[in-house]
């Protein structure tokens, strides 16, 4: 292991567990943008009351979308400096991140959207609807099966 | 300004809208484009409207083929508490806003002066500038067009009345047993379909006034291009010392309604409930989403800095680890 390398790599166990939680929040807040909250007694449950208000739910999922961009550059340009000099990334992880990128592709457009001055085209505003959702659920979809197999995001060079 | 706004400026200002649209240098794909002041508007002149109801009645014809025929019996629904919402019984009710009526007159009876006054005031979709509406669709079922118009397409609404409880004055009405939702899950997602006042965009699209404008004896409302509306309100507000409603709230909206008396006496004189919308004031509901846009883009700005900052401090930590070890 290199000196460089030595120096580096603390509170990455930190970093999984917000990114997990963040991603999570992500999750909730974003299929909560469907009206099926109160529908199936989600908002019903104690504590959960505020997961009913659209507005409540979207202004965190804008906040987590906020947080999330700034992490996923952290991490990016984090990889480019150090972390590839360390690990190599699965296929696995290219697979998550070809989908994370579709879902943050995807969510920057809905943002664009909501803005006042921009107007999207109705076949364009269902595109992206569709396509953040659809990459949202492969992405856990994935999660789940590469958990089940055990594949991790990163492999040591020296593995 | 001329007293009406003819057919012709109407359709120049709409072009001229148009041109400016295809002009938007905005760096996005070539389905996206720039709104701008030419959207479409119209004003209200409260003062002239004698609550005939003539524009009630032109709305229902011209978009009767519009109008929900929903399959009976309805599909159960799950769990027990998602309400049917069911007004095919019910088509000729006009004193409110329903998947069958888009547009109704509210009267309101206020004292100005120790004088008691009635107004009748016609409401319908204030076609807001950023509506909610549009933006929290989840399937952009609703959506805002390029001229001002925000419409709900029946082709592809699900009926969950997501827009009708985030838009300030929740005025799209929903009708059980049409649309997508019973070709899909639907006892388990999705209960009708979504209706409001579409601004009669087919009729628009064809060169062709809204009904309800075309229609009213008294001139009542005209369209064209926003900053004009905006600017005629403001001259007669200014003439009669009036007031102006839907220039400013929910962020603005397409609508702009002048009134000789203070619209919160108004708001107060109104019978108000379900389908029938209040006059009070409206914040702008999607400034969260500006201001967090523009956290959105700090934060990565931010991300690469620490990721930078802790490059440069392993990367001395690294030299003093090295110095040490040698
Ligand atoms: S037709 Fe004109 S005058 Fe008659 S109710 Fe409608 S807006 Fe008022
Ligand atoms: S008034 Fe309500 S339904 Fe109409 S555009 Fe605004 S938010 Fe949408
Ligand atoms: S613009 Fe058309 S749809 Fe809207 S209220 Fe007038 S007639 Fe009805």
């Amino acid at each position: 292991m290199t000196s460089m390398a030595q120096a580096s790599g603390v509170g990455t166990k930190w970093l999984k567990r917000f990114y997990v939680f963040l991603f999570a929040v992500m999750a909730f807040t974003g299929f909560g943008q469907m009206p099926i909250f109160k529908r199936y007694y989600i908002s019903d449950i104690p504590g959960l009351g505020w997961s009913a208000d659209f507005y409540k739910t979207h202004y965190i999922h804008y906040l987590g979308g906020a947080v999330l961009l700034g992490l996923l550059a952290y991490l990016i340009v984090d990889y480019l400096l150090t972390g590839r000099r360390r690990y190599c990334l699965t296929a696995s992880a290219w697979a998550r991140i070809v989908l994370l990128g579709g879902i943050v592709i995807t969510g920057i457009f809905r943002v664009l959207k909501n803005l006042p001055d921009v107007v999207f085209s109705p076949g364009f505003t269902m595109l992206i609807d569709i396509a953040h959702l659809g990459f949202m659920m492969a992405y856990l979809l994935a999660g789940l099966i590469f958990l089940i197999f055990k594949s991790r995001w990163t492999t040591g060079l020296d593995d | 300004m001329t007293r009406d706004i003819s057919r012709r400026t109407f359709l120049k200002g709409g072009l001229a809208a148009a041109g400016a649209l295809t002009a938007s240098s905005l760096p996005l794909p070539s389905s996206v484009k720039g709104a701008s002041d030419q959207e479409l508007a119209t004003l209200i002149d409260i003062r002239k409207c004698i609550g005939c109801e003539a524009c009630v009645e032109a709305c229902k014809e011209v978009n009767e083929s519009k109008f929900p025929e929903p399959e009976q019996p309805f599909p159960r629904m799950y769990p027990s508490r998602v309400k049917v919402s069911d007004w095919s019984d019910r088509r000729d009710e006009v004193d409110r806003l329903t998947p069958y009526n888009w547009l109704f007159i509210q009267e309101a009876t206020v004292t100005v002066n120790g004088r008691e006054e009635t107004y009748t005031i016609p409401r319908r979709c204030m076609h807001c500038q950023n509506p909610p509406c549009a933006d929290l669709c989840p399937w952009g079922a609703a959506r805002k067009l390029k001229n001002g118009i925000t419409r709900i397409d029946a082709d592809i609404c699900l009926g969950g009345a997501k827009c009708a409880k985030v838009c300030p004055w929740h005025i799209p009405q929903r009708q059980t047993g049409v649309g997508l939702y019973l070709d899909i899950f639907p006892g388990f997602a999705g209960n009708g379909v979504m209706y409001k006042c579409d601004r009669c965009y087919n009729r628009i699209a064809e060169g062709k006034l809204p009904a309800c404008i075309e229609v009213c004896p008294e001139h009542v409302q005209k369209i064209g291009p926003r900053d004009e509306i905006v600017k005629e309100a403001h001259a007669i507000a200014e003439e009669i010392n009036g007031y102006i409603y839907g220039e400013k709230e929910n962020g603005g909206t397409n609508t702009i309604y002048v009134s000789p008396v203070p619209f919160d006496l108004l708001n107060a004189g109104i019978e108000k409930g379900p389908g029938r919308p209040g006059l009070q004031p409206v914040a702008d509901s999607m400034a969260h989403a500006d201001n967090l846009a523009k956290a959105m883009v700090i934060a990565p700005m931010a991300g690469i800095a620490a990721a930078a900052g802790k490059f440069i401090a392993t990367a001395k930590k690294a030299t003093r680890l090295k110095e040490e070890n040698q």
